[in-house]
Formats: structure tokens, C-alpha cells, sequence
């Protein structure tokens, strides 16, 4: 029963994926939760996206790329 | 050396709006950005000398960004608002299920290689509630670890969870809404 969890509670564990390991037993539940998800497999893609582009967003920041003329 | 002084003059808007969006206050940013200037001004040699000089320049405001965050740590609350919290009750039922499945936003290379894309989410994190922005950033931009940022703001691990996935929940809907097409979750 502790395993099973909701996709909200799912969405949480993937975004805080991106910041470190997660507990064991989190991960566990997670990967049962994508294992029989529709919607979760397409919102940890969406969420590794989004780490991707803000690293191409924080190369532009740094080289002073961003925000030149306002 | 009054050429060194016009010339970091000239980049000292660009390098507010930076510390504007990282820190969400004039006053601070202006600090931020002259203590910049300062420890630029101080070592001419080391301006002159870099093939990048605006990123050397960048790198040293980082530092005075984290600089400000922590002088100030005390006047920035302690953990998410509760209409922070609103994203998550429009992306998820009662039941706790996504109301409309996530869309499929392909190979992230066919985005990123527009240079449009870039001011779309550029756009999008300004656009964050200033709390959250300023962790966000903090994250992802000034890359400390979040046990720096919870020692920093003296926040918990968990309210500093909290507020990371709201605000990547709301970069994505953002995303999704300005980028990639019609916004697909209820008003």
C-alpha cells in the first residue's frame, strides 16, 4: 500500500529527482507508479526537458547572451 | 582606466536586469551589481586580459548575488505561499490524477536551437511568483545544492521541495501555453 502512490504525489517525486537521489523506498514506488502511468512518463520527459533547456539557459546567462537590449 | 570605467558602465544595465531576476529587488540588485563593478574595477588587468570579458564579469556577480541573498535571507519569507500552491490544483483531480495527459514536446534540440526559445522561457521565469524565482535560480542558475539553499533562507528541506516543484510546475505551463501551443489544463 505504501508503494502505490497517486500522480500527484508521482509528479513530486520526479521533480525532486532532478536535485538528487531519492530515498529508496520513493524510488521504488516511483518506477511502479511510471511502470502503470500513462500521464507520468510524459511529464518526467517534460520535466528532464525543461532541466535541459535551462541548462542552455544558464550557458546563454553566463556568456551575457541573455537580456541585452530591454 | 576611465575607458575601463565607460566601458563596465555600459554593461551595468544588462547586468541589473540579471541581478533584478535573480534576487526580485531593485535595492538589492543595484548593490549586487556596483559591488560587481568594484571588484571589476580593481583588477583592470584581469578585464583586459580574458578572451570573455562579460563572462568573468558574470562569474563575479554570481558570487555577489549569493552575497545578497544571504545579507538579506531574513527579510524573504520562509516557506511557499498558499497561492503558490493553485498550479498544482489546476494540473491534478481530487483523486490526484493529471486532469489532461502531458503533451509529448519531442526532441528538445529542435527547440533550444531557436534562439526564440530562449526569450520565451527567459520570459516564463521572470514570470515566477518572486519567491519562487529566486529559489529556482538559485537552483539552477547560481547551482547551489539545495541544502546551501535551505542553510541560506533558512528554509526546511521540505518547504524548499515544495517550492521548486511549483515553480517547475509553473515554467512548464508556461511553457506549454507560450511555446508549445494552447494551454491543455482547466483554467
Amino acid at each position: 500500500m505504501i508503494l502505490r502512490r497517486s500522480c500527484r504525489e508521482a509528479a513530486r517525486l520526479i521533480t525532486a529527482r532532478l536535485d538528487g537521489p531519492l530515498p529508496l523506498a520513493d524510488r521504488v514506488a516511483l518506477r511502479l507508479h511510471l511502470m502503470a502511468c500513462d500521464a507520468c512518463p510524459r511529464f518526467d520527459r517534460q520535466m528532464r526537458w525543461l532541466h535541459t533547456a535551462m541548462g542552455r539557459w544558464r550557458a546563454s546567462a553566463d556568456a551575457g547572451a541573455l537580456r541585452e537590449n530591454e | 582606466m576611465t575607458d575601463l570605467s565607460a566601458l563596465l558602465e555600459t554593461l551595468r544595465p544588462q547586468l541589473l536586469r540579471y541581478a533584478r531576476l535573480q534576487l526580485r529587488n531593485p535595492a538589492w540588485a543595484e548593490d549586487a551589481v556596483s559591488e560587481t563593478l568594484l571588484a571589476a574595477l580593481e583588477k583592470p588587468e584581469a578585464f583586459a586580459g580574458r578572451a570573455q570579458p562579460k563572462t568573468w564579469l558574470i562569474g563575479i556577480l554570481k558570487h555577489k548575488l549569493v552575497d545578497q541573498v544571504r545579507r538579506h535571507a531574513r527579510e524573504c519569507s520562509t516557506g511557499p505561499d498558499d497561492e503558490d500552491g493553485a498550479v498544482e490544483e489546476q494540473l491534478f483531480d481530487e483523486t490526484g490524477h493529471f486532469r489532461e495527459r502531458p503533451a509529448d514536446w519531442g526532441d528538445p534540440q529542435a527547440s533550444l536551437g531557436q534562439q526564440q526559445f530562449l526569450a520565451v522561457l527567459d520570459a516564463c521565469v521572470e514570470k515566477l511568483p518572486n519567491q519562487l524565482g529566486r529559489v529556482f535560480l538559485m537552483r539552477e542558475w547560481l547551482e547551489l545544492d539545495t541544502e546551501e539553499i535551505c542553510k541560506e533562507l533558512a528554509v526546511t528541506p521540505t518547504n524548499l521541495w515544495v517550492m521548486l516543484h511549483r515553480a517547475r510546475l509553473r515554467l512548464r505551463e508556461c511553457l506549454q501555453l507560450n511555446w508549445f501551443g494552447e494551454r491543455r489544463t482547466a483554467p
